[in-house]
């Protein structure tokens, strides 16, 4: 029961910090690829939080003498039509970026882990409700939902991050759902229920964390496609206004040059993009093998 | 096989129900007051009463669904503010060039993806199966509009291959009489090849963009379903009684690997229709997509209202043909229905 939530490294386990430590070697022993993701993904973290501090320029610091030049010595990523350093730009935006997918995915990790529970847990008529409105939002294009969604609430980043929770929604309520349904009349759901312990109380205290390593697994799989979700949302001008560094309003601004040759205005928030999707990606398969490795692929 | 058709067709009826209704309170979560919204910003007090009489607005919200729902039965999707010409007729021409586009899409992804996943499932751990699996986990990781931007830069700017990326024809040219909305089928009705090609030219990159984008997912789920039956019992025994391996592969092995692939198609049809959005505004395609982009920037919402109906709209049908398309495939599916 309990060591559904364990690593299953097979190595004495250490307490605190030690077993951190041990179950990030485990990690990184196990699968090479999941190791780089890992050193990725510190990467962006980092950039995500100190970025500010380690640009050379200020990023919303035009200047139009050195605008639309290539990458140099002075500007590693060249500048935009407006002379802005891309670079400072690129660092600056990981910050937003990361931040909507984060925010996003913790809302839909909220709401669909806490309905689907509920849902498996209960079944009869909180399972056909719930169910009902994940199908409902499964029967839309996913990313044309998000763009209704965005549309109907009012053009801001708030928006973008519900809408990205909201089409997400029926993927984390199904695999709750599931786990939860098959946990409901498990021997220590019985004993707590034997002790007097009330539905709502087994549900939180002794269901929710033995589902959390697969929904923590769910969350890294889905990071990947938040972030490309709001991009594209940016892309096509909703969500972050100019001159707000982010990635996916960068590529939009810098589309109309990608045909005239300048290249990098777009080409470096795109692949900043593309390096963060892969990483967590990445990261999220080596956490799916280790905790579930029934369902590789 | 008829009597599953129907049950199909009446398992799509909620989904389709739930969807009238999403979009219906998607109009009434609008921020604001909708008569004061449609009625523009210009409008004085009496003129947004009028609106609101109007529109119905005044009326309790039931009433207004029940309105909606029989605007709908007669196909009216409200006029665009922008344009005032009527929604429905607006993505009624430009249905073809979005379904031309996503088609070709998706064929040229299938044509790639599938044989990749077999290859990559006959010989596990070979070139091929890593070649696969860089190609699946890149493929998921590549944001559709920037594969479509790098493809402009490469076959238009540095090679000039490709013509600039602005809409389905050269300005040269003029369309196809119209027969099908496909500039590809109408100009080879019209017998003429020269059109063809020009259309053929600037539906290549747009069209390779989405491949690249779905084919991911479709060699991914080739591979597993292949890999999945190849250590089945009935090729096993199919090996064993000696026949050759490309009749193992083709027809035993294939044929039962496709039904999950065929599964996954749903899955790849929702992300095809959002990314075909995207591929649109970079490529200036003449889609309802990029209808839908343009009244977004506008605030102008019921053309995005109208455009959000009719891709649910579809991918509710096209959810129903691949349930079907399965029917077909799995004979077993037929005997329980």
């Amino acid at each position: 029961m309990s060591e559904l939530a364990l690593p299953k490294g097979g190595e004495p386990r250490a307490t605190g910090l030690g077993a951190a430590a041990q179950h990030v070697r485990y990690v990184l022993r196990e699968n090479a690829v999941t190791g780089f993701a890992f050193a990725l993904f510190v990467m962006i973290v980092l950039a995500a939080v100190l970025g500010p501090y380690l640009v050379p320029y200020d990023p919303l610091a035009s200047d139009t003498a050195a605008a639309l030049k290539g990458p140099s010595l002075a500007h590693w990523f060249g500048t935009d039509q407006l002379g802005r350093d891309v670079l400072s730009r690129v660092i600056v935006a990981t910050r937003l970026d990361f931040f909507i997918a984060i925010a996003s995915v913790a809302l839909v990790f909220l709401m669909g882990g806490i309905a689907g529970v509920a849902a498996g847990f209960f079944g009869g008529w909180t399972d056909r409700i719930v169910g009902r409105i994940a199908d409902t939002i499964m029967a839309f294009p996913l990313f044309v939902l998000a763009m209704g969604i965005v549309a109907a609430l009012g053009n801001s980043v708030q928006n973008i991050i519900l809408a990205t929770a909201i089409v997400n929604f029926p993927l984390y309520a199904r695999v709750a759902r599931a786990e939860a349904n098959v946990r409901r009349d498990a021997g220590f759901v019985l004993a707590a229920r034997l002790c007097g312990n009330g539905e709502a109380r087994i549900l939180l205290a002794q269901v929710l964390p033995n589902i959390m390593p697969i929904m923590v697994v769910q969350m890294s799989l889905t990071m990947g496609y938040a972030i490309l979700n709001a991009a594209g949302l940016s892309f096509i001008g909703l969500g972050v206004r100019p001159p707000t560094a982010e990635w996916g309003i960068m590529v939009a601004d810098g589309s109309t040059f990608m045909v005239s040759g300048e290249w990098w205005i777009a080409f470096f928030p795109g692949a900043a993009l593309m390096l963060a999707v892969f990483c967590f990606n990445l990261l999220g398969d080596g956490l799916r093998d280790i905790v579930d490795p029934q369902r590789r692929t | 096989m008829v009597s599953m058709i129907l049950k199909r067709l009446v398992l799509a009826v909620p989904s389709l129900i739930g969807v009238v209704i999403v979009t219906f309170l998607l109009t009434r979560a609008l921020p604001g007051d909708p008569a004061a919204y449609f009625a523009g910003p210009a409008a004085t007090k009496e003129a947004v009463e009028q609106v609101r009489v109007k529109l119905g607005l005044d009326k309790p919200l039931l009433v207004q669904f029940v309105h909606y729902v029989g605007d709908l039965s007669r196909g009216d999707l409200g006029a665009s503010l922008t344009t005032g010409q009527p929604v429905a007729i607006e993505i009624r021409t430009r249905l073809p060039a979005s379904a031309e586009l996503t088609l070709l899409g998706l064929i040229l992804a299938v044509a790639a993806a599938v044989p990749l996943g077999i290859a990559a499932a006959i010989r596990p751990g070979s070139i091929i199966d890593h070649a696969c699996r860089i190609v699946t986990t890149a493929g998921v990781s590549l944001p559709v509009f920037f594969t479509g931007l790098i493809l402009v830069y490469v076959f238009y700017y540095l090679l000039g291959l490709a013509p600039a990326p602005l809409g389905r024809l050269d300005v040269f040219f003029s369309p196809p009489p119209q027969v099908t909305g496909f500039y590809l089928i109408d100009s080879l009705i019209a017998r003429d090849g020269e059109l063809f090609m020009a259309s053929l030219k600037q539906l290549v990159l747009p069209a390779l963009t989405l491949a690249i984008f779905s084919l991911a997912p479709i060699a991914r789920m080739t591979r597993a379903s292949m890999l999945a039956v190849l250590s089945s019992d009935f090729v096993r025994t199919a090996r064993a009684s000696g026949l050759s391996g490309f009749t193992v592969v083709v027809t035993y092995a294939f044929r039962n690997a496709m039904l999950p692939v065929v599964t996954t198609l749903g899955m790849v049809f929702s992300f095809l229709l959002g990314a075909n959005v995207l591929v649109e505004k970079v490529f200036a395609w003449p889609g309802i997509g990029s209808f839908a982009v343009e009244a977004l920037i506008a605030s102008d919402f019921a053309p995005v209202q109208g455009f959000v109906l009719t891709m649910a709209v579809m991918y509710v049908m096209l959810n129903l043909a691949i349930d079907i398309l399965y029917g077909i495939i799995d004979p077993r599916l037929r005997l329980e229905a």
